[in-house]
């Protein structure tokens, strides 16, 4: 399912809406969970999962083609754990 | 202080920005998550470009042990869902400075 698709079963599931409002909605919620953990902060979703930053620390890596020493900064990566009710809902053999 | 966006902020964001009324609001985000875990549940992956996509990986049965008796117990095959976030997203989150981080 892409980003389009789901706008359009939002549009269907909202028929009292104007379609462009889904369209509005889902990059509006993206856009809010994106600035989120640009900031630092958590996303808890009940049911679904909750997002977070992982640290990763300064390294000194290696420029694979020229074996070269490189420097690489500390930085943050996202990271999801998907919550109980989604975890059960895909996992079908539970 | 550390905060957490959660569903109830995101309502209140469609509500004053979107002009959705409060039970359409907390409709929509409702929907928005429950529209990915169904496709998710069905074994499609979803792919929210400049966000992210969730896959689904099976892993196969592996041996595992209960951690408090010590006891061998086999950790049974199962689907979960892994999360890749886009460029767009790492590149957001990437230049946060320790200091600017809450705790």
């Amino acid at each position: 399912m892409t980003k389009s698709e789901l706008i359009a079963q939002l549009a269907a599931r909202f028929p009292q809406l104007v379609a462009k409002d889904a369209d509005y909605a889902v990059k509006m919620i993206l856009d809010a969970m994106t600035d989120a953990l640009a900031r630092g902060d958590r996303i808890e979703i009940r049911g679904f999962g909750s997002f977070a930053l992982n640290y990763r620390p300064p390294r000194v890596g290696r420029n694979p083609k020229s074996g070269e020493k490189v420097h690489v900064p500390e930085k943050h990566v996202p990271h999801f754990k998907a919550g109980k009710e989604l975890r059960e809902r895909v996992d079908g053999s539970e | 202080m550390k905060v957490t966006l959660t569903k109830a902020e995101l309502a209140d964001l469609l509500f004053e920005r979107v002009g959705l009324n409060k039970r359409e609001a907390k409709d929509m985000v409702e929907g928005f998550f429950e529209e990915i875990r169904t496709a998710l549940e069905r074994g499609d992956s979803v792919k929210l470009s400049g966000f992210g996509n969730f896959q689904l990986r099976d892993k196969p049965q592996r041996p595992g042990r209960n951690p408090k008796t010590g006891e061998e117990i086999p950790i049974t095959a199962r689907r979960v869902v892994t999360f890749h976030a886009s460029q767009k997203l790492k590149a957001a989150v990437e230049q946060l400075s320790d200091a600017s981080r809450q705790p």
